[in-house]
């Protein structure tokens, strides 16, 4: 099983390039949604035997950054009637650039970073940085507020990939907290994303300007 | 007990969230607050002679520095409390169920976090008491709140994820070692001598970066002007005051780990850094500002670095940063509470069109002179003792540079704050202003001047169980236990 580990970790990687280089937020989400139920069922691959709670984790994972979370996101944009991110700060192609070269760092700097022996071999920890600095190019990119909660919520899957190096260290209430938390937070940014739309009939972070220096 | 303390606020934001009548929800507040402070004060007091308040194997557990912050944060709620049912009164358009529910649940997330003791569940809480203080920001609904809102969830959740970043480093830092990995704060001082140096150097950098997000420490601090600036006075005292002491705490928490381990030095220099940073963008940007709430939000990242910096000189400035937590946390009350009073009485916020609030508006005018006076440590207030400790403490361990900036910073903030608080307070009020709808009464005024009597009595006379609880929380901190 393990053997499939660093080609899941590849495709999630692959994905990143999907979010960071689309312009349809449908298309954004889609990759998000992948992604997070890809690494969602990485622990039945890094741990022989998890257990019946290991089980219920990576079952309420897929679901949640799989399914209800999207499906909410996808609601929500609906609702704000908007489909594409049209002009992000930074155009998509110089983002996809920085992305490639934010990922290639994070290999450099992951083969510096004193691993346990056991974890050496595998792609877990350059994917996961990789990822984080995905995720945060994306939030600062975009204008899009959806976009936005897409870059939190990769940023997060990068975190959650960390986390699997200490499957035996995070106990099960801590890790439904971390997951109920992150819902909470894009529910919440949800209902703020209806209120914006609402407000300026649009969902553009640009028309938050008003507070400045 | 320490179930209850956490669990009674839950179940008081619930009733809140059930009761049907906007008029009378709010005198819940009150209520709630005075329990709840009686707990804690019986928490705190009964332990003292037999075993600590542990629970869930330890991941719970009240020691001397969790007492101080639960303390403080009982006092902050209790006060804040009195002012609120007289608030929601004016603003009686409004519904307030959410509002007053989620005051409930944030006292409760922030008592979680004075009380954890695993850097997990420590997380948890600090991004719940984030996620539920939002909704309280767009409480005016219209779109500066929101956009100060959006901005805040933002933000502060990116800054909070890092924070976990940082956690997993640190149980891996103990995994590298050969440890068992783990979070529990406990575990980790006993192990923090075999920890990986180069993981625990990271875990703080990101950790640092993440609770100092929500801190408001420069330059992560581009959230709280306008966060604190679009709230009600309630809620930014309740974010500058009780929100940002759980994340000291978080901090401390930290410290701590680095300083059983190998990066104590770097720790501190970090601190020392950030903190006169902090200080020193808050004085730029203090200077001519127009907008009285925002000049709060940055007199809350000055006093951030304050602590932060405090902390880094160490020694005796430890035990000067925790008392100036309180002094600084009971001053934002006076300052944002009378802030609102102010910001009532005339619709504005801005120095153009708000003059001659002693005029107008007696009691809050006097207050917020008062308490600029206090948080830029005039005597005979609470923080002038606090900001003293930490100077003499710089001085004595030969930290002069630090020392003398930290001075230096203190007098330009003096002279910019001044500047705004002068313009908003003297002269004769503007006749443009709409007919005047607030004047100072019992329920806006009251909370304000309980405010300023402890401030004072903070200066005058620290309470000998308050001093033996400091002193025994710098010594915690310092591992001399």
């Amino acid at each position: 099983m393990i053997r499939l580990l660093d080609p899941l970790l590849i495709v999630a990687l692959a994905l990143n390039f999907v979010a960071l280089g689309g312009s349809r937020i449908r298309g954004v989400i889609k990759a998000v949604a992948l992604q997070g139920a890809l690494l969602g069922i990485v622990p039945l691959f890094v741990h022989s035997s998890i257990g019946v709670r290991g089980l219920i984790l990576v079952a309420v994972t897929v679901g949640l950054k799989g399914f209800v979370i999207p499906a909410f996101l996808v609601h929500a944009m609906r609702e704000a009637n908007i489909q594409h991110e049209i002009k992000p700060v930074i155009n998509f192609i110089s983002s996809l650039l920085l992305g490639a070269i934010g990922t290639g760092l994070a290999m450099v700097f992951a083969s510096t970073l004193p691993l346990a022996a056991e974890h050496t071999q595998f792609l877990l920890v350059p994917a996961s940085l990789a990822t984080v600095w995905t995720g945060f190019l994306m939030l600062m990119t975009r204008r899009k507020a959806i976009m936005q909660v897409l870059g939190y919520l990769l940023l997060e899957n990068g975190v959650f990939l960390f986390s699997l190096l200490l499957l035996e260290a995070m106990p099960f209430l801590v890790e439904a907290g971390v997951l109920l938390d992150l819902f909470t937070c894009v529910f919440v940014m949800g209902i703020i994303i209806h209120h914006i739309s609402r407000e300026f009939s649009s969902i553009s972070t640009e028309h938050l300007t008003e507070l400045k220096e | 007990m320490i179930y209850l303390l956490v669990v009674f606020p839950l179940l008081m934001a619930a009733i809140a969230f059930a009761v049907p009548s906007n008029r009378w929800r709010p005198w819940l507040l009150p209520v709630g607050g005075l329990v709840q402070l009686i707990l804690a004060l019986w928490a705190i007091s009964e332990p003292m002679k037999r075993t600590p308040v542990t629970a869930l194997n330890n991941w719970l557990l009240l020691d001397p520095l969790g007492k101080v912050i639960l303390g403080f944060l009982s006092v902050l709620f209790f006060l804040i409390s009195l002012y609120a049912p007289a608030y929601l009164a004016l603003r009686a358009d409004r519904p307030n169920r959410v509002f007053c529910a989620n005051l409930f649940a944030a006292l409760s997330m922030m008592t979680l976090v004075s009380v954890s003791h695993h850097l997990g569940l420590l997380w948890v809480a600090m991004e719940a008491t984030t996620l539920i203080s939002a909704p309280s920001i767009y409480f005016n609904h219209n779109a500066r709140s929101l956009e100060a809102t959006w901005k805040y969830l933002l933000i502060g959740s990116v800054g909070i994820a890092l924070a976990l970043f940082g956690s997993f480093f640190l149980a891996y830092a103990s995994l590298k070692a050969g440890l068992e990995s783990t979070l529990l704060f406990d575990q980790l001082i006993r192990d923090a001598p075999k920890l990986s140096p180069q993981w625990l150097h990271t875990a703080f950098v990101l950790l640092f970066i993440g609770y100092g997000t929500k801190m408001g420490l420069a330059p992560m601090h581009t959230w709280k002007p306008d966060a604190y600036g679009e709230a009600p006075g309630i809620v930014g005292t309740l974010l500058a005051g009780g929100v940002t002491s759980c994340a000291f705490l978080a901090i401390l928490r930290v410290y701590q780990i680095c300083r059983a381990g190998t990066e104590a030095e770097f720790a501190r220099e970090i601190m020392i850094f950030t903190g006169l940073l902090s200080m020193a963008i808050a004085a730029v940007f203090m200077a001519r500002q127009r907008d009285f709430k925002r000049m709060l939000a940055y007199s809350s990242v000055e006093h951030m670095g304050i602590l932060v910096l405090a902390v880094g000189i160490g020694g005796l400035a430890i035990y000067g940063a925790l008392l100036h937590l309180i002094n600084n946390g009971l001053t934002k009350g006076v300052l944002f509470l009378s802030a609102g009073n102010i910001h009532r009485a005339y619709g504005s916020k801005v120095t153009d069109d708000v003059r001659g609030a002693i005029q107008r508006v007696p009691l809050s005018g006097a207050m917020f002179l008062a308490g600029f006076l206090a948080i830029t440590g005039s005597p005979p207030f609470g923080p002038f003792i606090s900001e003293f400790t930490i100077v003499n403490a710089a001085i004595g361990s030969g930290q002069f540079v630090a020392g003398g900036l930290f001075l230096l910073l203190l007098g330009v903030v003096f002279v910019g704050m001044g500047a705004t608080v002068l313009a908003v307070v003297q002269g004769n009020p503007p006749d443009t202003t709409p007919a005047n709808v607030f004047h100072d009464n019992v329920g806006t005024g009251l909370p304000i001047i309980l405010f300023m009597a402890l401030v004072l009595l903070l200066g005058l006379y620290i309470p000998p169980p308050l001093e033996s609880l400091l002193r025994e929380a710098a010594a915690f901190l310092e591992g001399k236990q």
